[in-house]
Formats: structure tokens, sequence, C-alpha cells
């Protein structure tokens, strides 16, 4: 069993937009491409051009149809991703210690190296957000891209996750959510941002902003014609619209 | 419990090297990172700098690495050895190739060039392929604009220089209510997401119209599930609520627009065409004076509500039409499947950020009359259309209505609302005409593609007046047809009709697949032979990266480079990637070499051309020009000083106009791989009357003089076409085709039923197609790691059809058409409009292909709506062949498609299935890395 470090006050982590993401997977190649390469092992893909080809993913869109009682079916885009949990179930399940969670930071990493790839971690994890690397034999997870947003080889405006820096929409952002100041929090704040299965204990630090109502356009009032035209004939409503009588 | 962080190294080296070039996934032609570890690409990312990415990069663009490692690139030129279609080839040499191309080629130029068509798909380098054509001399040269949104680019370049995408975007930064029809999570593909999001974060609204609510309608605050093809009858309704409210712009239709131009209304061969002076200008009547002038005339204050010889004008012609009855929102509600209350809810709310929510600019700026403006003033309501309306038969003048809607409101060229992109705005008569006047062993009298002002303008032998072309574009069944008919090219060519050619060259095309309408059908007619058992196409070449469904239906294949291995350039000649405030153009560059035998095609017709001594392309003493493609970028020039590309002319500092510079790709390279150019500040917006914008248009080589023009919401053209309908032209179009001229080619935008609506009621529902965002215009969804995303497409069905038929998941339909039935898998869809069902397209493969196995689940389960779509209407029993197609430009109309939908057992596997195609290339390995 692994321990977790005491609540750090950085809590690096994402907030995702579910009002503007328009579910095109951006974030889920390039998150794919960047871990593919970078720290751990490879993210490998089976039967990659055949059958069931299946890989492993830290980043995944799902996509919900949801119908509300009033109004048409609606469609919301959900990515999801390690939520970097402060009561990280999958840290304290751990049992050789390669699940931790980083007491400058907060972000949960795999330590690969002592990884034994027994999933406990996995099905620890209420949000279903780590997947065993079918090739390593090691649990992946989103490291927040740990070798990107600290990486002085890359210009500062790149240290940023990459399915951040990638997204069209604009629709992630990242930041340390445990500063109340932060852009992130203010935004949190502004749109009302939710934690996901808060009922679960788990205290993620990623926040989710929710969908905007939607389907008003009835409430808009219909625009008052100029004039009668049946008693004023065209002429009459010309003569109106352009300012001659 | 035990804790232990391990030491980590945050700062690892991210790559040995940065290459910056062009996106190719798609037509959105993005800036790309493109990181080398060891020589090899270890990473893509956008490029930051890029005008049109400026640094995000969608799910294709970022899993380019799978692209250019992919187990389906083609290796080695192929030369088939069996029957068509049988997948026997035999790999030989560039030189044979080469050599066997230019022997089949060479006579055909000498005796017959218009017996050699060359037709390019997804291609983007059409200002040098067209070139190429027109020196060889054959009149049957396009790309794939016909079958893809030729309605949307020839709508607005005839109503107002320009339509959506690469001619111009909303001001994102500004609109504050943004709608969009019938765009199906394509074309603009990451700009429109930027877009989106900007208008999202500051408060802005915007609202879908389309019968599918996914991806940009998912996040659209407003979703309006139209029935296909009633999008012009809405548009109309809206302008009806407008005209109605008085919520138009006098003001700028007076000044901007050819609203107060009068139609004559005297008997003859001149009514319905606008009153001009004797120097052909159209005359306005000046409210001052109450005097007919040229449009131009300085000071002039035009009249909307004038008559002039008992000839009125422009708007009181359109009001009077659009204020009837069959346009009030209560006429046209069922059949548009929304609801009078929300039509007029949405002109409302139209209206409302138009006229009550104005903008300005502190900008003055002179207009082309002369008048200074203090001000930029702006409306900042912004549309945004594309397939979802332009694939219709009716698609033109919905095209047409959603442009002249955009004007009514004053909201074009304005601050907030739509801006072109340079080089557009560009009126269809400042663009050339069609030509398709051949003789051996000559050039085409000029370029192939173009906009007619009228019949004259037909691409019509001069001897019998019959087809020019082989796909029958610029003829009377479609006078503006300005992107051709690539659907018809093999149907044309194996019915003989117009006439027979001996060989066809496609480049990137799928078409015996995905590109085709009738699927099925034309991999007959690719393996159709005659009485002597000669193939009806006796010969065909094919260029492609990929092992595509067509290679197997080449006789010679020319194995093209992956984007990363490769030259292009993304010229302002043709479709560059020019943002509103830019002028900009790109490059690609080998940022890795091949490893393969293969060769960028574009280079390989700069050897064609040398060897058949095609003019431009071999010096006066008859050696090639051009070592390569490369070579012709930077030395080609299309007038003098104007290149394919505009920036680091000359010594390496002119812009626009300037001689070959033999540095310019290097510093292009070094540049990020692009030349952008900022509009000057006064020169922003109002660019079709703006001196300032007109002036810098002419320094930078877009035209030679200043162009400044009215917006056609009378599209006088087409009138000339009806005239003629009516007996008033020389050229007379077929009897059997006059009611339909008249009915079609109606100067002020009209809306009629989809022509596929005569399937009557035993086809109740709508089908239709839409590319996923991870995959839209993709070549090539074998990519590893998109088809995990996508892999199967099922067909959706909306909740009435679904309970009706008592479907369950996992169960199959048999979806059948006039053309035909397919077995597919269905699945259950609630946002979606109640009588449409539809699918994911171009996800089905064939067996064989893409070097996929033959049990993927694209082969098994994936399926193409194409087999139920025929590229002819059905038979009228009058010996005539219609097509499938927009009867003004011949767009190929795959949305008018008609469907019954009825439960069946599962099948084993979605039906038809075709016997797998042996592959060109071996076998993938399973797994990765």
């Amino acid at each position: 069993m692994t321990a977790l470090p005491p609540p750090s006050d950085k809590k690096l982590g994402l907030v995702i937009d579910l009002d503007t993401c328009v579910g095109c997977h951006a974030c889920v190649t390039a998150c794919k491409g960047w871990n593919d390469q970078g720290y751990g092992a490879p993210l490998s893909d089976q039967d990659a051009w055949g059958a069931e080809p299946s890989g492993t993913f830290l980043n995944r869109v799902h996509s919900y149809e949801v119908t509300p009682e009033a109004g048409p079916a609606q469609i919301v885009h959900f990515p999801k991703s390690c939520l970097h949990c402060e009561n990280a179930p999958c840290v304290t399940v751990c049992p050789t210690g390669a699940s931790y969670k980083r007491a400058e930071d907060g972000i949960v990493l795999v330590n690969e190296s002592a990884c034994i790839g027994c999933g406990l971690c996995a099905w620890a994890c209420p949000y279903g957000a780590r997947e065993l690397d079918q090739a390593a034999g090691v649990m992946k997870k989103c490291t927040l891209c740990v070798d990107r947003i600290y990486n002085e080889n890359l210009p500062e405006i790149d240290r940023t996750p990459a399915c951040v820096r990638t997204c069209p929409a604009g629709a992630r952002h990242f930041g340390d959510l445990g500063d109340p100041e932060s852009a992130v929090s203010l935004l949190v704040a502004e749109r009302g941002g939710i934690e996901l299965m808060p009922e679960q204990g788990t205290k993620p630090v990623n926040r989710y902003l929710p969908p905007r109502r939607k389907d008003r356009l009835e409430e808009t009032a219909p625009l008052a014609p100029l004039l009668d035209i049946q008693a004023s004939g065209f002429a009459g409503w010309l003569d109106r619209l352009l300012d001659r009588i | 419990m035990t804790r232990h962080e391990p030491r980590l190294d945050t700062s690892p080296r991210v790559s040995d090297e940065v290459r910056r070039t062009t996106c190719y996934m798609c037509a959105c032609r993005c800036g790309i990172n493109v990181h080398l570890k060891s020589g090899k690409v270890s990473y893509i990312e956008g490029n930051r700098d890029h005008p049109v990415n400026k640094g995000v990069l969608c799910a294709k663009g970022s899993s380019g690495i799978m692209q250019v490692t992919a187990p389906s690139r083609l290796r080695k030129p192929l030369r088939r050895v069996g029957p068509r279609g049988s997948g026997a080839f035999e790999e030989i040499s560039w030189d044979e190739a080469l050599g066997i191309a230019t022997r089949w080629l060479a006579p055909l130029r000498a005796t017959a060039p218009e017996k050699f068509a060359f037709f390019t798909g997804r291609d983007q380098s059409q200002s040098f392929t067209s070139f190429w054509a027109q020196a060889f001399g054959t009149p049957n040269y396009a790309a794939h604009g016909g079958f893809c949104s030729v309605n949307m680019a020839a709508a607005g370049i005839y109503t107002m220089g320009g339509a959506f995408w690469e001619f111009g975007q909303p001001d994102w930064d500004r609109t504050r209510l943004f709608v969009l029809f019938g765009v199906a999570e394509d074309h603009d593909s990451n700009p429109i997401k930027m877009g989106i999001g900007k208008i999202k974060a500051r408060g802005g609204r915007v609202i879908g119209v389309n019968p599918i609510r996914t991806g940009y309608n998912a996040v659209a605050d407003d979703w309006i599930g139209i029935t296909p093809g009633t999008d012009g009858l809405l548009i109309l309704a809206l302008i009806h609520e407008l005209l109605k409210a008085g919520k138009v712009d006098v003001d700028y239709l007076a000044r901007w627009t050819n609203a107060a131009c009068l139609i004559d209304e005297t008997e003859g061969e001149e009514k319905g065409l606008l009153l001009r002076d004797d120097l052909g200008k159209p005359l306005v009547i000046d409210r001052r004076t109450g005097d007919a002038v040229p449009y131009d005339t300085a000071g002039v204050r035009p009249d909307l509500a004038a008559t002039h010889r008992g000839c009125r004008t422009v708007f009181q012609h359109m009001a009077e039409r659009y204020l009837g009855p069959d346009y009030a929102p209560e006429a046209v509600a069922a059949r548009c499947g929304v609801s009078a209350t929300r039509i007029r809810a949405l002109a409302a709310e139209i209206a409302d950020v138009a006229f009550n929510q104005t903008i300005a600019i502190e900008q003055p700026w002179t207009d082309f009359r002369g008048e200074t403006h203090e001000r930029m003033l702006g409306r900042p309501v912004s549309f945004h259309a594309m397939r979802g309306i332009s694939a219709h038969s009716n698609g033109f003048q919905t095209a047409r209505a959603l442009h002249v809607l955009q004007i009514l409101l004053g909201t074009v060229e304005v601050p907030g609302g739509f801006r072109f992109k340079p080089p557009y705005p560009k009126p269809a008569h400042a663009h050339p005409t069609p030509h398709s006047y051949f003789m051996p062993g000559r050039p085409l009298d000029g370029p192939h593609l173009g906009f007619p002002q009228g019949p004259e303008h037909l691409a019509l032998k001069l001897d019998d007046l019959s087809p020019a072309r082989i796909d029958r574009g610029f003829t009377w069944e479609n006078p503006l047809s300005a992107h051709g008919l690539m659907h018809m090219v093999i149907p044309n060519a194996v019915a003989g009709d117009p006439y027979r050619i001996d060989t066809l060259m496609l480049y990137m095309a799928n078409m015996s697949w995905n590109s085709s309408m009738n699927t099925g059908q034309v991999m007959e007619m690719l393996t159709r032979k005659d009485g002597n058992g000669d193939y009806m196409i006796p010969r065909i070449i094919y260029s492609d990266a990929y092992a595509s469904e067509m290679v197997a239906y080449a006789d010679l294949v020319l194995p093209d480079t992956t984007y990363l291995e490769r030259h292009d350039c993304i010229s302002l000649l043709d479709r560059p990637i020019c943002e509103a405030d830019h002028a900009a153009d790109a490059i690609r560059w080998p940022v890795v070499e091949p490893d393969r035998d293969v060769r960028g095609f574009q280079s390989v017709l700069v050897d064609l051309g040398g060897r058949l001594g095609l003019p431009g392309f071999v010096t006066d003493d008859g050696r090639p020009k051009y070592r390569d493609y490369a070579d012709y970028i930077v030395n080609h020039q299309r007038r003098p000083g104007v290149g394919p590309l505009f920036g680091f002319r000359g010594h390496g500092k002119e812009v626009g106009r300037g001689a070959p510079n033999p540095n310019q790709i290097n510093a292009y390279i070094a540049n990020g791989g692009f030349y952008a150019a900022e509009v000057p500040e006064g020169a922003k917006f109002f660019k079709p009357w703006n001196r300032a914008y007109q002036d810098w248009a002419v320094s930078m080589g877009f035209y030679d003089t200043p162009q400044p023009y009215l917006f056609q919401i009378y599209c006088e053209p087409m009138r000339r076409f009806q005239l003629a309908a009516e007996g008033f032209h020389e050229r007379q179009p077929p009897d059997f085709l006059r009611e339909r001229i008249k009915a079609t080619m109606d100067p002020l935008p009209i809306w009629y039923e989809p022509f596929g609506e005569a399937a009557g009621e035993a086809f109740p529902l709508h089908a239709l197609t839409q590319r996923p965002m991870a995959m839209y215009h993709s070549w090539g969804s074998q990519n590893a790691w998109l088809r995990q995303i996508h892999g199967v497409n099922p067909l959706y069905v909306p909740t009435k059809v679904w309970q009706a038929q008592g479907f369950r998941d996992g169960d199959w339909a048999r979806l059948s058409s006039q053309n035909g039935a397919i077995v597919v898998p269905v699945a259950h869809m609630a946002a979606l409009n109640e009588d449409t069902v539809w699918t994911w397209n171009a996800i089905g493969k064939r067996k064989g292909a893409w070097a996929l196995s033959p049990d993927a689940p694209e082969a098994t389960k994936g399926f193409l709506l194409n087999h139920l779509i025929s590229e002819l209407l059905p038979e009228r029993g009058d010996g005539h062949r219609w097509s499938n197609s927009d009867p003004v430009t011949g767009q190929a109309a795959w949305f008018d498609l008609r469907v019954r939908i009825e439960k069946v057992p599962p099948p084993d596997e979605a039906q038809p299935a075709y016997p797998p195609i042996p592959s060109p290339v071996p076998p993938a390995k399973g797994n990765r890395p």
C-alpha cells in the first residue's frame, strides 16, 4: 500500500469546458503522439491494422446523448483523463509504491520501473482513467505532461500539456487550481465548474465547466412589422422603409 | 504505508531538430512543427506562428506520424499484368513508367488531345495541374470541386465575389451571433473550431441549422434540425420576416449592391437585363437629381425606390417577391420541419444583433466613388455554410439565398460580419471564362475552368455545338459548372456520351470507392469491354501515395510521396491559406526523404511535360525547362513578376511582384514554411469598394488594375441563360432543357424541391453522410490511431423510425433507394431530424485495400451510402441521361437521396460485400511499436 503526501498548496490540473468541446479528438491524438515518445514506455497499439485494433490512450473523448424533458436531444462531448485526485485511491491501493502523488504539485504518476502491472490501481480508479499497456505491461495514465510543463528545452509558452496546446476550440485549460487567483480558478468560479463524482470522496483536482443552457431561441420575441402591408400596399411599405413618410 | 518519489528529469531533450512545413491531412493546410529524432519523425504539433492554425492542430494532424509510416504506402511504380480490377501488378522502374506514359500520351496530343482526360481529387496544386493540362491541350481537366462544394463557391463568386472557407470567414474576433448552415464538421476545420471557441469565450451565441446535431451543432446554443434540402426555403422566410419588419440595411444596399440598379422591363432580347449607359455601366437613379447615372458616379445617392421609363429597381423586384405569402414562416414551416415561431425568433435574433448591437472601428476609409467615411460600421452577425446546403440539386440557389441574406443585413465585409480573405474578393466577371477549344498538337486556348457570363461562354464545340468536355461541363445542362463534373467523367466516357476517350489520368481520387456515386456500377464501368474486347476506357493512369481502392483499376500506377516527403506550394494562384487580415501562402518541403522508390506527382508531371515537349515545360530549344516541381515553384511566372509564391521574390525582399528568387524556398523554410503579408489597417474592411484595399491588391499582384464592383443580388448572367431559353440568343438550348433553364436560372434566389424528392412516398426518409472531425478529408482512414476512434460507421436512426421499426441495439437494416439496397448495422440517435438517417462517410473500406487485414471492421461492418446514389436520375423514357446534379453548376446532388428502411436479420457482414482485392503492398505487421 502506498501513502499520499500531505495536500499540496499547488494543485496542477485541467479545466475542461463542456460547452465548447466539439468532440474533435485533437487532444486524444496529440496526447498519444507526445506520450508515445515521452514519459515512460511508448503507448502501444495491438492489431493496429487488423480486426480488433486497440491501443493505450491516456485521454479519450466520450460522447453522450442527453434528452431533456423539454426541447431537442443534445450531445455532450466528454474528454476524460486522470483527474489527479487529492485522495487518489489508485495511489493508496498500489502494492509497490509505483503509483504516487507528487508532494510538490499534486500530479499523480506511475513509476514504471516499480510497476508490476497488477492493475489494482485501474480497478480502484472510479473514473476509468488508467490503461495497462499491453506491450510494456505497465500502467499508463495522464502525466499532465510532466515532461513538458517544466521542460526548459521548450519555449515557456509551450510548457503546457500537449492536449491543451493543441485544442482547437480552446476548451482545455491548464493551471494551478490550488491558487484561487489563478486564471483556471477564476474560470471555474465564473462558470460554476464542477468536480466529477464528488460522492466518491476522491477530491479530484480537474474541473469541468458545464454546458450552458441550450435551445432558448423561442424565448425571443418576434419582429414587429414595419406597418400593415395589406393596408398600405407595397408602395407604402417602400416609402416607410426608405423613410419617406 | 510507504511513500517514495523517484527523481524525475522534467527537462528531457524534446528532439534533435524541428522542421516546419504544412499539414496535408485535409484541405485546412495548417502549419506544423515536425520534430525529428535520429532522422525520423518523432512528434508533430501545430506551428504557433502560422496564420491558419496559430499553434493548434486537429486529431488528424496530430496523427500525421501514422500517415507517414503507414503500411499502405505504395513503394514503386506498378504496371497492370492481369485483368483490370484483379490487382495483378508488376513493379517497374520510373524510367519504364514514364516511358509508358509518354508513349500513351504523345500520340494523343498529336492527334486528338481531347481523348486524354486528367482529373484530380483532393489536389492542392490545381493552378499547376490545370496549367499542365492546358499545355497538353485537352479540354478535359477539373478537380473534385464538382462533387464537393461548387454550389457554395460559385454562388458566392457570382453573388459577392467569394464564398466561405478559402474565400472568406466570419470576423471571429468581433462577431456576436454565428449561424452555421449544413456544415458537416468540415471545411475550414481548425479555424471554425477556434472561432467557435472565441465566440463562446466572450459570451456570443452560436446557432446550428443542420439535420444532425453532432460536432459544431452539438455545442450550438440553439439547434434547428431542419429537413434536408429545405434550407433555401428557411432562408427566404427569414428574408421575408426581415423585409416585413424593415430590418434590412438600405444604405448598404444602395451604395454597395446592385439593389438600386434598374431592370429593363421592355419585352424583347434585353428584358430582365440591367439598364446600362453607352459604356456598359449599370445605371441608377440619383436621389439628389432624379437623373439616371452610372452606378460609380462620384457623390451619387442611388435610389432603391426609383422607377425609370417603366423600369423598377432590383430592390423592388426582390422585395415584392420575398414579401409574398409563399415565403411567410407559416407557409414554409411544415416543409422545413421548423415551427413558424422558431423561424420568427431566428429572424428577430439576427435583426437584433445586426441592428441593435452595431459596432464601429474608428478607421477612416475612402470608397471607389471617392467618398471618405469616418469610421467602419459593423453588424456583428455572421454565417458559414458548406456541403449540407450545397450538395443538393437546389444548392446553388440556396447558397445564393444565404449570400443575399447576408447582404440584406449589410454584414458582408464589415466589422463583426463576413470578411473576405485575399486574393478575394474577386467578382465573377474578373475571373476567366471557360476555355475548351482544342487542336492537335496545340495548347488549349485558355484556362479550362471559369465563370460564364452568358451562353457565349459555354464549352460547346464550334462546329456542331455539342459538349466539348467529357463531363459535359459548361453546357446547357449545367451552365455555370465552374469546377467541372468529376462524378460524370467515368460514366460519360463509358457511355461514349458525348464521346469516347483513350486515356484517363487521375490523381488522389478514389473513384472506384468513396469518391464516386454508384460505386458498384463504377467498378463495373472501369472493367467493361467493348465488342473488340478492349476496355471502354482503354487506359487508366493513377497516382496515389497509398494502396487505395482505385489502385486496382489502374493500368499504370505512379506512386506519390506522403506529405512530409514532398515539395508543394499552397499558392495565391490557386487555393491559398490567407486569413482576413493577411495574404499568405505556404510550401511543403521534404522534411524527411522517402524510404521507397516514390516521387511527388507534381515532379512527375514536370518530367512528363519535358518528355512530351509541352509549352511552358521546355526551353526554346526543346530541353526540359524545370528540374522538378521545386524548380517550377521558384521559376515559373504566370504573369511577369507573378509566380506560384508571392513572398521573398526578387532579391528576397519583394512581395507580390518580383523576379524569381533562386533562394525563395530556403527563405520560406527559414520563415516557418509560409509567408504572410498583413492587409493595411485602412484596407481591412469594405474590400470590394475600399480604394486602399484595391490599390494594395494590385501591388500584391492579385489583379492588374483596381476592380471595385457591386454585389450582385440580381445575377444578370443567369438571366442571359433564361433569355436564351426564351429564344433570345444565337446559341439556343435543346428544347428539352428550355423549361428547366427558365425555371432554375432565376436571377433572384428561389427555392425548388430537390430532384431527389421525385422518389416519392415509397422512400420516406432522407439519408445523409458526413465525415467525422477526426477524419474529415483525411486521405486514408487506415491511420492506426484514428481508426481506433472511428473504425465502424453504423447507420444512425432517429427515434421515430427506431421505434416504428422495433429496432434494438445490435440490429441491422436494409436501406433501399431507387438505385439499390445496402444492409448495414443501425444505432439509435435522438438528436436528429425525425425523417433523416445518416452515417459517417468513407469509413467503409474494400477488403484488401489500405493494407488493412481483410477482416478489419471497416471492410466487414463499414459501408458506403454511395451504392444508393446514382450519378443519373431515374430514366424518364425520353432518351436523355439526366445527371443527378444541380442544374446550374452540375454539383453532385449527394444529399438529395431518399431511402426506405426495414429491419433484417443480421448478415455475416455489411452488404454489398465485394471480393477482396490483392494488396499491392505487403501486409501490415500486427502491433505497434
